[in-house]
């Protein structure tokens, strides 16, 4: 079985290639993948015939105890019988059907295949999610066959209302499968069956899962998706919505019932169900023109049937069930693949226009009404001993049979009556009417609907042959009084009379056709399914748009606002209610402490009042510097450190962008009452995450992991600064996610201020080879495109040493000699001063972030001094380049433990004697750090090039005077 | 556990401080704000390390006893260096919006306003049982599918 879904999965795959090639000779060569696996289904019949049931398993995923599991059972054998061979004969049918040239043919021959290999999935599949899983994808692959004439609306919206009422019931019942395996503590479909578990969740659990099955099969209420799905072509139609996926809820229902039959509810209200859908389908059909519609409310009826039997749990029920089901497909099938050459050859299927069509195409209306035949229930054909079964079987119920007799008696009635009509519409040479002009299909057209119409005949020949094979389901229900076998004659019993009954009174509804069509002119439709359908689809639309308009309001501060208040509200509630408190409160840990704390406050509660931007950045740059003091006094040199250094370039950043800005912040926004809202919710947000902060250090209570980890650092990662160790190595994967982070943000700064692309194409300062030496350099070439300051230039166009590569490239009265002078003297060293944090990093305060953040003041140095040119000097690799480059090293350094063997990030320790510099140590979490370094190094590189050279430049752009003609030119407006 | 009162203090001025200044819609107020938020979280996690000791670097014969806990402190610097990742990242989209509109102010989403508009016209239309709904696609395309399953006729598009 798993090899025959395998070779379906193939053709699905391959089949729109091969139709390219083939045309639509595509679907002879498909057809062979559902007879191949008929005859594994036939080869295994022997055994299924003997009450075995052959199984076969896959283990799929381990830690969800989700296996591949199949079996092949007497009803899942009857169900491939029907799916594989009706497929084929279909497929067969598709070739006739399609034009060479028709659109979309690849696509329609995939998805036919690989629904026909879903529903053979969903047959045989023993596991009940795997079950679920191919139901799914039938109702999936139905949505893409109905709509397959995509240009058409009615075929989009009907493809649309099958899926949403199917999967809707999918969903209903998955959540019933869950429950019944969580009941049963298994998902084996034939396991739970044969010891159901019992209780009142097992019975929600059941019924959740009649919802799927109801909704598959379209029983009232809903039924109206199947009549729109007619949109598909007629192969879909006689395949999907007659021979299989509509019997997949049927198929699930008399799996079920051996277990479930004697649950309170399950026969009523199937029988209730089934019933009203079969009068349902039938009185509907009764009023359709197009012979399809009328075909597709009969199958509506008949599922109604089929339910009826199924859902009613004894043994003479089972068997007419499954003889009945066998005996649909085959009439079906057949019904609407003559439908489909009716349409193909007349172009019509309107029974008002047709006519004199039996005269012109007689083999065509000789397998008609063999269909027919079958499915009113006239001897000898497969469809009357099915029929006859279940009356037999109704009638030895008990009052619910008597119910559901008359129920389907009536039914009955009607199908006889739609049948008839079906007949003579298609086929009568009616009064007032031209006769239809035909075009001819080629012979081998009719090839598989005969089929199908002489198999409805040939099974009633041989019932007595096909009744111990489907015996083998109704085994599972207890025996009745006497046994019932299938066969063509059982004398003169009262289901012969029935049977008789219903072809009498349905011949006379159709002859007295005019009135009933009155008569139902007369009564209103009251209810409508599908007017509910449409109801609840609006509903939900328009709760959708009610609930996005509340509660996207559009306004940042208000998302901000509920975020923040369901913090309060879960995070706050839990915590007081948790009563996890310190157990003792001192005012300081130091009296140092109390004045750096004051002097925090002060400044962020004058931040908040400060209404000039550089002002405000100040006062907070003073709480990050009081908090760097803070780190110090805790015993956290490395945070104080890089606090310090974060600070310091944070503030040169947030100068360089609030240059452009205003000097004032706009006026607080909202009204005093909006202010208040916010202060209160900051409050409270303030009070909430003290308490986390207190109950978070309460909760310290036992052993902390530190002196262990810190031990750790010592021996595993060899070097005694535990923070850095940790960064590098013990905990190198936080630090991963972090550059991660770092980069995005870095990419995020550039693309935001270049907008076309990664960085600025300044021109590079031209250096001449050899005469680099300090103080040696010559001045730097002027860059070549013209910028505003050239002319300043111009006039000191001397050539003096200067102290900067680009100093001369500034104006003069941006100048200052002291700077240049100081940053040509520290640049280097600073940059020294970098290197010896970062390799020092591992055994003393200091690492790679500190160290990239000392080479990056460096660089601000050198902005600061000289401007975007120097800037482009001083740094001639590109900052994409340097974070890439340190991406590398850091993701080199955690990939190539794996060549070896080790974890990611597994660090090596290496030591030995070098000359010259005695005993070396190296461990190899080094080079992670020296990636963090380029890292770093990149990010302030990045917002220096655009927060600073970039906007400098489009400053330049906007206004190309110096400032010096800036400030002219203000003092003279 | 002993809690110090004045860190505790100063994290939750920070908090509210900062927390006041991001629900502001000036942009500069909100990066504040968020700097103020973070170096408040840097506190809290400060304050979750438990008692002060010394740096927690193990030469010179300090001994393990006697160090701070160094794992928050690692949490710390990643959070200090994240900050400054995001928030130069705000700086430039202060920057873009200042280059494009010259407000740096957070605006209402259009498009969310749209929606709101469109929730209210759907109002109006109930309240007018003739309207038809011209917007709702599949629902259109649904009740061509009906009409077709009606009548048998369809309606070429």
């Amino acid at each position: 079985m798993l090899i025959s879904l395998a070779f379906f999965a193939l053709a699905a795959l391959l089949a729109p290639v091969l139709a390219r090639v083939l045309g639509p000779r595509v679907f002879w060569l498909l057809a062979l993948v559902p007879l191949g696996a008929l005859a594994v289904s036939v080869s295994a019949a022997p055994r299924v015939f003997e009450g075995e049931i052959v199984r076969e398993s896959l283990i799929w995923v381990q830690h969800l105890e989700l296996a591949l599991s199949f079996r092949l059972d007497t009803l899942s054998w009857v169900m491939t019988i029907v799916v594989l061979g009706v497929g084929a004969l279909v497929l067969v049918y598709c070739e006739r059907y399609f034009a060479p040239d028709e659109p979309g043919l690849g696509r329609f021959a995939g998805f036919f295949i690989a629904f026909s290999g879903t529903m053979y999935g969903l047959v045989v599949s023993d596991d009940i999610f795997l079950l679920f899983m191919f139901w799914e994808a039938t109702t999936v692959f139905s949505y893409l066959l109905i709509a397959h004439y995509t240009d058409r609306k009615a075929s989009r919206g009907a493809a649309l209302q099958a899926l949403l009422v199917t999967t809707g019931g999918g969903l209903t019942m998955f959540v019933g499968l869950i429950v019944l395996a969580a009941a049963a503590e298994s998902t084996s479909l034939s396991e739970i069956v044969a010891s159901p578990p019992e209780g009142g969740a097992v019975m929600t659990a059941v019924f959740l899962i009649l919802v799927g099955a109801v909704s598959k099969s379209a029983l009232v209420p809903f039924h109206f998706w199947l009549p729109a799905a007619m949109a598909a072509p007629t192969p879909v139609s006689a395949y999907l919505h007659a021979a299989a996926m509509v019997k997949a809820g049927i198929y699930l229902i008399a799996a079920l019932t051996p277990g479930f039959a004697n649950i309170p509810g399950w026969s009523e209200s199937l029988v209730a169900l089934g019933v009203v859908t079969m009068l349902v389908g039938g009185w509907r059909s009764l009023r359709q023109t197009d012979i399809k519609l009328l075909l597709a409310y009969g199958t509506v009826s008949q599922l109604g049937f089929l339910t009826v039997i199924a859902g009613f749990g004894s043994r003479t029920a089972a068997l007419a069930a499954l003889a009945l089901l066998l005996a649909h497909a085959l009439f079906k099938a057949t019904l609407f693949l003559v439908v489909g050459l009716i349409d193909h050859s007349t172009g019509t299927r309107d029974l008002r226009r047709l006519s004199g069509l039996g005269r012109q195409r007689p083999v065509l209306a000789i397998v008609a009404t063999l269909a027919v035949a079958s499915m009113v229930g006239l001897p000898p054909t497969f469809g009357f001993v099915a029929k006859e079964a279940v009356f037999t079987a109704l009638l030895e119920g008990d009052a619910l049979g008597i119910l559901a007799l008359l129920g389907v008696v009536t039914g009955s009635v009607f199908t006889v009556a739609y049948s008839a009509r079906f007949l003579w519409g298609a086929f009568a040479r009616k009064e007032g009417v031209e006769d239809t002009e035909v075009h001819r299909d080629r012979w081998d057209a009719l090839v598989s609907p005969a089929l199908l119409a002489a198999g409805g005949i040939g099974l009633g020949l041989v019932a007595s042959v096909a009744d111990p094979v489907l015996a083998g389901y109704a085994v599972a229900f207890p025996a009745g009084g006497h046994e019932y076998h299938l066969a063509l004659w059982h004398g003169l019993e009262p289901a012969l009379g029935l049977s008789a009954l219903t072809l009498l009174l349905g011949t006379a509804l159709f002859w007295k056709r005019e009135r009933v069509a009155r008569l139902q002119a007369m009564v209103p439709a009251t209810v409508n399914a599908a007017d509910g359908y449409w109801k609840v689809l609006r509903f939900i639309d328009r709760t959708a748009a009610r609930v996005t308009s509340t509660t996207q309001r559009g306004s940042l501060p208000f998302y901000l606002g509920v975020i923040l208040l369901v913090l309060v509200a879960t995070a706050g509630t839990s915590l007081v209610l948790n009563e996890t408190w310190p157990t003792s409160w001192r005012l300081w840990d130091f009296p140092s402490q109390a004045a750096v704390g004051l002097i925090m406050v002060i400044a962020a509660v004058a931040a908040v009042r400060a209404d000039k931007r550089f002002t405000a950045v100040v006062l907070v740059g003073v709480t990050g510097y009081g908090l760097a003091t803070l780190f110090v006094l805790q015993g956290a040199p490395d945070l104080a450190f890089t606090q310090l250094l974060v600070e310091t370039v944070t503030l040169v950043a947030f100068v360089l962008v609030l240059r452009r800005l205003p000097r004032r912040i706009g006026v607080a926004h909202g009204r005093p009452r909006h202010r208040a809202v916010r202060a209160a919710l900051a409050v409270v947000v303030a009070l909430t995450m003290s308490i986390v902060a207190v109950t978070a250090l309460a909760a310290r209570s036992t052993e902390p992991i530190y002196p262990e980890f810190a031990e750790l650092a010592r021996t595993l990662g060899h070097g005694v600064n535990v923070v850095n160790v940790a960064l590098v190595d013990v905990r190198a994967w936080d630090t991963m996610g972090e550059l991660s982070v770092i980069i995005v943000a870095a990419n995020g700064v550039a693309s935001l201020v270049f907008l076309d692309r990664r960085t600025d194409d300044l021109v590079r300062p031209r250096l001449t080879r050899g005469r680099r030496g300090l103080l040696r350099q010559r001045p730097i070439t002027e860059p070549s495109r013209p910028i505003g300051r050239s002319r300043a230039l111009a006039e000191t166009g001397e050539k003096r040493l200067a102290w900067l590569l680009a100093g001369r490239t500034l104006a003069p009265e941006n100048r200052s000699i002291l700077l240049e002078i100081t940053v040509r003297l520290v640049f280097h060293s600073i940059m020294v001063v970098s290197l010896f944090v970062l390799f020092s990093g591992h055994n003393a305060p200091g690492g790679g972030f500190a160290a990239g953040l000392v080479a990056g003041m460096a660089l601000v140095a050198r902005y600061l001094a000289g401007g975007r040119y120097e800037l482009g000097a001083a740094v001639t690799i590109d900052a994409g380049r340097l974070l890439g480059s340190g991406l590398v090293l850091a993701v080199g350094s955690a990939a190539v433990p794996l060549l070896f063997g080790a974890d990611a990030l597994t660090s090596a320790f290496i030591e030995g004697e070098l000359p010259l510099f005695g005993h070396v140590e190296f461990i190899t979490s080094t080079i992670f750090d020296v990636g963090v370094y380029l890292i770093v190094i990149g990010l302030v590189l990045d917002v220096l090039r655009s927060l600073g050279g970039e906007v400098d430049r489009q400053q330049e752009e906007e206004d190309p005077r110096t400032p010096h003609e800036r400030l002219e030119g203000r003092a003279d407006a | 556990m002993t809690a110090s009162l004045t860190l505790v203090i100063v994290m939750a001025v920070l908090y509210a401080t900062g927390v006041y200044l991001l629900l502001e819609r000036s942009l500069t107020r909100v990066l504040l704000g968020f700097l103020l938020v973070a170096n408040a979280t840097s506190l809290l996690l400060l304050i979750m390390a438990g008692p002060d000791g010394l740096a927690p670097v193990l030469d010179n014969g300090t001994e393990i006893s006697q160090i701070a806990d160094p794992l928050p402190q690692v949490f710390v610097l990643t959070a200090i260096v994240i900050t400054f990742g995001v928030s130069a990242f705000l700086m430039a989209l202060i920057y873009r919006s200042w280059r494009l509109s010259k407000a740096d102010e957070v605006i209402d989403d259009a498009e969310d306003l749209a929606i709101a508009q469109r929730d209210a016209n759907v109002e109006a239309e109930l309240l007018d049982p003739d309207h038809q709904d011209q917007e709702v696609d599949h629902l259109d395309e649904l009740s061509a599918a009906h009409d077709l399953a009606e009548t048998g006729e369809e309606e070429k598009q």
